[in-house]
């Protein structure tokens, strides 16, 4: 049960936007495909909601085979990044759109579209039209019309991507609420890595078309497939063929045998945390986070030589490492074909 | 933006300066000329039978080629919009023809092809007759005014998009609910305007309709045919009085639009 797709392939004109990708969605689960712009993120939800055809492969929903039907056929809810709301039509009406398609009787639509409505906390604007709403009511009337049918699936198409800060860790929560509520298998598409661990049980990291490795957040963390996946989850350091989160790294300032010279460039206070750049002997530049009192302890002072200690790091035998987002690579081509490279950014 | 007052004035004055020089003078001069004998002289002439038969000739071009434009206009435009494809170039050139071809060249065009040795003329020889008749001169005014609802519809579907028409499908709606209940109330305005556009030019059509008509008083004469005999016979106020016809009709439905848009927007 819940959604799996198997060996999905997908071309637009000479860019690979799926590249033989496999995933598995347990029933009733929250899951986040999480990637750069134009990884298929986008492209692989759209090909399981039906607005995609894929070139090879199979979409099956709930036991279904769900690959030749069109996307009014396969009782998926979805929500666009931006909104999709039906300009013409008032808050009500977008609401009760599927039931009127589906020729429910005018008191059980009017019931149902004011339990949703009271469910997205829009209860009282119905009769307004989107374009008197805000960007989250629109995005919650959105979601509420999309439950409205009692979809089988819902999907979520960086959902709160054109959402201010505030508005999106908000509804975020909201999100996460309603979906222990309501138990409906759930995909939703981020290139936020935050985002999706705070939202998702089970996270699908994509790059460049194909699925880089899928987990849940403290699997992908602790114990990245590759160094994509590790640099993609969380901030990192390269040391010559080692990967070392930046609070994996020990600043102390006396040298011993696993320890390496640098040059302290840059000392910024964010708060609680701290961040040391440092310069090591051959030019790297990496950054060590410090607590405040850690800071205090080893009153460092910019200009200075001090000694970095890893303290765990990885290395990836075998990785190709042209694969590491980065500013230094360059992420492949882009911008073809590919819905989301204009919504990511 | 801010352009001194003096030169903002300046522009304004310009611009409604030319615009009453052009348009607005040559009207008022019509409405002048027409009741300069009193109000009886043009009722007259519009009243006559030519007159009465001219009016209902121009309004059935109206009411066969505006509706058979816009249906044609709407599917032109989804096609040219919504289904990439290579000869999507050509249809949007082959569309603008109509503008960019004189309306006379039209007529003779159609004349060549309806006329005595022409590819079509078997259709008179069995006794279906196209010119000198309402087919011919329906066929033209289609013509002379094909563009102008694909021309204003085009826009506004590119800038509506897809995503609400995707938003219907995935809740169930068929293609053909999604365009009555999404897409075409997006893009009413559009067509709303096309259509407007398309009845005012079929109501004032005069090259192409002359040339395919024969303009016989009574049979195949059109408001604008009518004015230009009457003009040609020296009954200047018959010809102002159905020149004012021509102009209120093209009027009323300018307003009627505004109207509807006034509701709408309220």
């Amino acid at each position: 049960m819940g959604i799996s797709v198997e060996g999905a392939r997908k071309r637009f004109g000479d860019f690979q936007a799926l590249d033989d990708v496999s995933i598995e969605v347990p029933d009733g689960s929250l899951t986040a495909l999480l990637g750069p712009s134009g990884s298929g993120k986008s492209t692989l939800l759209r090909a399981i909601a039906g607005l995609e055809d894929l070139d090879s492969g199979q979409v099956t929903i709930n036991g279904e085979d769900a690959t030749r039907k069109p996307a009014q056929k396969r009782g998926v809810g979805f929500v666009f990044q931006h909104y999709a709301a039906f300009k013409h039509m008032t808050v009500y009406d977008n609401v009760a759109f599927g039931l009127k398609i589906r020729k429910w009787k005018k008191a059980e639509t009017s019931k149902r579209v004011h339990e949703l409505l009271q469910l997205v906390q829009l209860d009282g604007l119905a009769g307004r039209f989107p374009s008197q709403l805000s960007g989250g009511q629109r995005q919650r009337m959105a979601l509420a019309r999309a439950l409205a049918v009692q979809p089988q699936v819902l999907l979520l198409d960086e959902p709160f991507g054109a959402l201010d800060a505030k508005v999106r860790k908000d509804l975020r929560t909201w999100l996460r609420r309603l979906h222990d509520e309501m138990h409906v298998t759930t995909i939703f598409v981020t290139h936020d890595q935050e985002e999706a661990m705070d939202v998702a049980e089970q996270l699908v990291v994509m790059n460049e078309g194909r699925v880089e490795q899928s987990g849940s957040a403290d699997e992908l963390y602790e114990h990245p497939a590759n160094e994509f996946v590790m640099s993609f989850v969380g901030e990192v350091n390269r040391l010559g063929e080692h990967f070392v989160r930046p609070h994996d790294m020990e600043v102390v300032l006396e040298a011993d045998e696993r320890t390496e010279e640098a040059l302290v460039q840059r000392i910024v206070a964010l708060g609680f945390e701290i961040r040391v750049e440092l310069v090591l002997g051959d030019g790297t530049e990496v950054w060590a986070q410090l607590t405040r009192s850690e800071l205090q302890r080893l009153e460092l002072r910019e200009g200075q030589i001090a000694y970095l200690r890893p303290v765990q790091a990885k290395s990836f035998n075998g990785s190709s490492p042209s694969r590491t987002p980065g500013a230094s690579t360059p992420q492949g081509p882009t911008d073809e074909g590919d819905a989301e490279v204009t919504a990511a950014v | 933006m801010s352009a001194r007052p003096a030169s903002r004035w300046g522009l304004r004055a310009l611009g409604l300066g030319y615009l009453t020089m052009l348009l607005l003078i040559p009207l008022v001069m019509i409405f002048y000329k027409t009741f300069e004998d009193g109000i009886g002289p043009p009722i007259d002439a519009i009243t006559s039978p030519d007159g009465l038969h001219a009016l209902k000739l121009t309004l059935l071009m109206v009411v066969i080629s505006v509706p058979l434009n816009t249906i044609f206009g709407i599917g032109c435009a989804l096609l040219l919009v919504r289904r990439k494809s290579k000869a999507n170039p050509l249809i949007d050139a082959i569309i603008n023809l109509p503008f960019a071809v004189s309306p006379v060249v039209i007529g003779l065009s159609l004349y060549l092809l309806y006329g005595t040795g022409g590819w079509f003329s078997f259709l008179a020889e069995n006794g279906i007759e196209i010119l000198f008749s309402v087919p011919g001169m329906v066929l033209a005014s289609i013509f002379v005014s094909l563009p102008f609802v694909v021309r204003e519809t085009v826009p506004v579907l590119q800038e509506i998009g897809t995503d609400q028409e995707q938003a219907a499908s995935t809740l169930g709606a068929n293609g053909w609910q999604t365009f009555w209940k999404i897409t075409l109330p997006s893009i009413r305005w559009g067509v709303a305007y096309g259509v407007v556009l398309t009845t005012a030019r079929v109501l004032g059509e005069f090259g192409a309709v002359t040339i395919v008509s024969g303009s016989i008083s009574g049979q195949t004469q059109t408001l604008p045919l009518f004015v230009e005999k009457q003009y040609a016979n020296f009954n200047s106020t018959g010809a102002y009085g159905a020149s004012l016809v021509l102009a209120l009709l093209a009027l009323i439905t300018l307003f009627a639009m505004n109207l509807l848009k006034r509701k709408e927007d309220a």
